[in-house]
């Protein structure tokens, strides 16, 4: 029987540090909650917004898949493997950090805040060569449907990272539903609602509310009003 | 006020200290770096740890050499891997260790 874990929007760890309002799904930084470490090989859920002009110095990462997704704005991306990149929303960008990076993230716009998913996965190895890439998505205009933004082939659909990993954007009318099968046995879903209200077996969820769905096959998902949300498939074991 | 000392292990240099200054940030932890696989081991017969970090570089067959070598010699340390090279996950990590192992 599947097993499922809801995490309210208002449940999220909070830090406020005036320049950046990081709402945080799981324990991040100076917000510890031993309840919500991880869902899986899914370590890191971040809804930040960055006040306009300002953004993350320069900083380490290491052994970690980093995953970003604009929302609303965009962000100037530069790290020490050389590249610098404006990314914006309807692209999505993927860094495996590997063997060590640094990197710095700014609100491309001196006045407007950047809205943006920070997503961190652990990755199924250890000390590899860092890279980066970075794509323009075609998720906008394709309605009811799930669309593939990140798996772990670099020949399929979206970016590929280090784990056996399906990420999918969605943008539903009220009254859709449609049934996510699993690519892997074992792997759990985590649904994040973007925008609007979804029910996912049984259970509604609203606007940045969060669900963890495991030991099963499928998962139905219907918009009980328009909804916009993205499905994150990770291993449960990893 | 007893002081929670914390062994960093990884190859990455800058990377190793950024750990270790955000870890000496807590005014109960102090954390002491090694650099390899050789200089932990070292490390760990001149001073006592409460919870090992394994960073970027160290192979799985050292890590592994490292957990044998400390269960015989000091059997109640925790050895964790530290994931993402900064202070995202570091706080977690070590406090999960400590809960599980203390």
């Amino acid at each position: 029987m599947a097993q499922t874990v809801i995490h309210k929007a208002n449940t999220r760890g909070v830090a406020d540090h005036g320049w950046l309002k990081s709402y945080q799904s799981f324990s991040f930084a100076g917000y510890y909650n031993p309840e919500r470490i991880n869902f899986g090989a899914l370590r890191v859920l971040n809804d930040d917004i960055v006040t306009g002009g300002m953004g993350f110095g320069e900083h380490p990462h290491d052994n970690m898949e980093i995953i970003s997704i604009p929302l609303e704005g965009e962000l100037q991306h530069k790290d020490s493997m050389g590249n610098e990149a404006t990314i914006k929303a309807g692209e999505i960008q993927v860094m495996s950090a590997g063997t060590g990076i640094y990197h710095s993230e700014y609100n491309a716009d001196a006045t407007k805040p950047a809205k943006f998913l920070q997503i961190w996965l652990f990755p199924n190895k250890r000390n590899v060569t860092p890279r980066y890439d970075q794509i323009v998505l075609n998720h906008a205009d394709k309605q009811n449907e799930f669309v593939q933004v990140l798996s772990p082939s670099k020949d399929d659909a979206g970016v590929w990272i280090y784990q056996d990993a399906w990420f999918n954007l969605a943008n539903f009318t009220a009254n859709n539903t449609k049934t996510y099968s699993f690519h892997k046995e074992g792997n759990g879903l985590y649904v994040f609602v973007l925008k609007g209200k979804v029910e996912v077996n049984g259970d509604v969820l609203d606007t940045r509310d969060g669900m963890g769905i495991w030991d099963t096959n499928s998962v139905e998902i219907k918009a009980v009003a328009d909804a916009e949300f993205l499905l994150m498939e990770v291993p449960m074991e990893f | 006020m007893q002081i929670i000392q914390i062994l960093v292990v990884g190859t990455h240099k800058p990377i190793m200290e950024t750990i270790a200054r955000l870890i000496d940030r807590d005014k109960i932890w102090q954390a002491t770096i090694a650099l390899s696989f050789a200089d932990a081991i070292d490390i760990c017969l001149q001073k006592n740890f409460s919870v090992v970090l394994i960073g970027a570089g160290i192979e799985e067959g050292q890590e592994l050499q490292l957990k044998e070598h400390l269960a015989k010699s000091k059997p109640n340390i925790p050895i964790v891997k530290h994931y993402g090279g900064g202070s995202g996950l570091l706080f977690a990590e070590i406090h999960q260790a400590l809960s599980k192992f203390h």
